[in-house]
């Protein structure tokens, strides 16, 4: 079980002028993960993404699910945008139906499931949003930021896709709401077995979240590890102009200054512990 | 996708032509197009076609760019030369079977379809020279004593560039918005017309709801700063006429005098 790109290169076309947007790429996504996309801006990584949903065609190279080519004649598009779940940016954007649950059910329509199963579903994914029952008759225009997210985001999980793919799922949220979508995911990763991999630019989100990292500059993969291994390339990082969370980067101080730390610390809690524990004391 | 389509195809180089004021080429477009209405001799297109070569030349704009204005209107063109070419009564020149082609036919032929070609050349060299802002500057100008009689000139101006601006923008949101509903297995492509119009709605409803906001997010942001209309506004860069201008102007005379007499001197 996994969805693999085998070197894949997408170039953009705008006015006669070719850009390359993805270089020789390959990368596997297997079964049940919790991945974290970062990069710097024009790096690649909405491209990528929508080259895993079968939403681009790549220029060179293969996208396999199971090992079967996603462009062969008998792989239905529909096949593949139910089974990989893409969230766009800013998915409120996208939201139009006159209630909140008839918008959810459009994509399990388009699956061409049994109307009962879509309703089933179109609840079920209501609810692992969080979306009371008070909300659903409502017009999705007239929610909060927060909860149009999470109905878009409902939109998708109703078509009850194996890997779900979000695009800076928090951009845009407050606090609160970011803690509260990561949680839903964390929920939906541990439960459902669902492999989930999210675009993000806050290295603290990422560091906090994910279990695998995967770096991108300039249209190629350069890091893909686990979250504890990458950040210890704060140099490498900082090149191709990212940084490491903040407690990794005062970790690696104390370290330079010859504070004796083994591990690799890379959130506050990780590293309290870890400090607490070195002078002896023990971890309430 | 939507992406390829281009307004206003303004073709960016620095010319005489590119310089010359809004005014000029907006006025000086419209009297070449009606003077083009005032002949039918050889001898008249033969000067229109030169002035419009001279002015093309001058405009540094490569004459392949500027003739792709007449792609659209080719079905258009071809379609009023087939009629001419044999429907037109006269002295018959060759028949192709009950098709009869006439002397009179073949000439009317040319000469419409010269006419047609001079036109769309012509408009097009002028959104080819001129950025839509300085189009609707112009027209804002050369409307403005309409003014006296109560026509909102200046809110029609501004409506008009604050319409070109949002055009990219909101071609690119039906981008967004088309790819992220195919991701929901949305089909945008098959099945007949009642069907896909009615697949279009998770893109047109989004789409008005995005440009509503859109709209009134400007409106406010306008407000905010004291924006009331053009009573009393002036302008950061106001449209002043120049050497160049009045130059412009007396070739524009100088084109029409010399159709004129070439057209009456050369009867053909
Ligand atoms: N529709 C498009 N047409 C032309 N070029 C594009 C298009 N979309 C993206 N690009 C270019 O492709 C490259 C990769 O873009 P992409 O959107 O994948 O970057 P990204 O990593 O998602 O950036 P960000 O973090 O800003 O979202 C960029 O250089 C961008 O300019
Ligand atoms: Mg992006």
């Amino acid at each position: 079980m996994s969805l693999q790109l085998k070197n894949v290169s997408f170039y953009y076309e705008s006015g006669g002028e070719r850009k390359q947007a993805l270089r020789n790429l390959s990368l596997e996504i297997g079964s049940n993960e919790l991945i974290g996309l970062v990069g710097q801006t024009g790096s690649g990584k909405s491209t990528l993404l929508q080259l895993l949903n079968g939403l681009e065609r790549p220029w060179e190279g293969r996208v396999l699910l199971d090992g079967r080519d996603v462009a062969a004649k008998d792989f239905s598009r529909k096949e593949l945008c139910g089974r990989v779940g893409l969230v766009f940016q800013y998915p409120e954007h996208q939201l139009f139906g006159a209630t909140v649950v008839e918008d959810v059910q459009f994509g399990p329509r388009n699956l061409g499931w049994e109307p009962l199963e879509v309703e089933l579903s179109a609840f079920q994914a209501l609810k692992d949003v969080g979306i009371g029952e008070d909300l659903l008759d409502v017009s999705p225009l007239a929610l909060s930021g927060g909860q149009k997210r999470r109905v878009a985001l409902a939109g998708v999980l109703a078509m009850k896709p194996e890997y779900l793919i979000l695009d800076e799922p928090m951009a845009g949220l407050d606090p609160a709401g970011r803690r509260e979508v990561f949680q839903m995911l964390l929920k939906l990763h541990r439960e459902r077995n669902m492999s989930i991999l999210f675009v993000s630019h806050s290295m603290e989100d990422v560091a906090e979240y994910a279990e695998r990292v995967i770096v991108m500059h300039q249209g190629k993969v350069v890091l893909d590890g686990a979250a504890r291994q990458i950040f210890r390339f704060e140099k490498e990082l900082e090149q191709i102009g990212l940084r490491v969370p903040q407690t990794a980067r005062f970790m690696h101080r104390l370290r330079d200054d010859g504070f004796p730390l083994k591990e690799e610390c890379i959130t506050p809690q990780e590293a309290v512990e870890c400090i607490l524990r070195q002078r002896g004391k023990s971890v309430r | 996708m939507i992406r390829d389509i281009t307004i206003g195809q303004y073709y960016s180089v620095d010319s005489t032509i590119h310089r010359l004021d809004p005014r000029v080429k907006i006025l000086g477009t419209l009297a070449y197009m009606i003077s083009l209405f005032t002949f039918r001799d050889f001898a008249g297109y033969a000067v229109a076609v030169l002035f419009f070569a001279l002015v093309l030349a001058l405009s540094k704009v490569p004459f392949s760019y500027a003739a792709r204005g007449l792609k659209p209107i080719f079905i258009l063109m071809a379609f009023t030369a087939f009629l001419n070419l044999f429907w037109t009564d006269g002295t018959v020149f060759f028949r192709v079977g009950a098709l009869a082609v006439t002397w009179e036919g073949l000439y009317k032929m040319i000469y419409i379809s010269l006419r047609l070609i001079l036109l769309v050349l012509g408009s097009s060299l002028m959104t080819l020279t001129t950025t839509p802002n300085q189009l609707t500057d112009g027209l804002e100008r050369i409307f403005g004593p309409l003014k006296v009689f109560r026509v909102p000139v200046h809110e029609m101006a501004m409506m008009m560039s604050i319409a070109l601006r949002f055009i990219p923008i909101l071609i690119e949101e039906t981008n967004r918005i088309m790819k992220a509903q195919t991701a929901r297995g949305a089909d945008f492509e098959s099945g007949n017309l009642l069907q896909r119009l009615r697949n279009m709605l998770p893109l047109l409803i989004p789409l008005f709801v995005s440009a509503i906001r859109r709209a009134t997010d400007l409106a406010l942001a306008m407000d905010a700063r004291c924006y009331h209309g053009g009573a009393g506004r002036t302008k950061m860069y106001p449209l002043r006429y120049r050497v160049n201008d009045f130059v412009a102007y007396g070739c524009l005379v100088a084109y029409i005098v010399i159709l004129r007499a070439v057209v009456w001197v050369c009867p053909w």
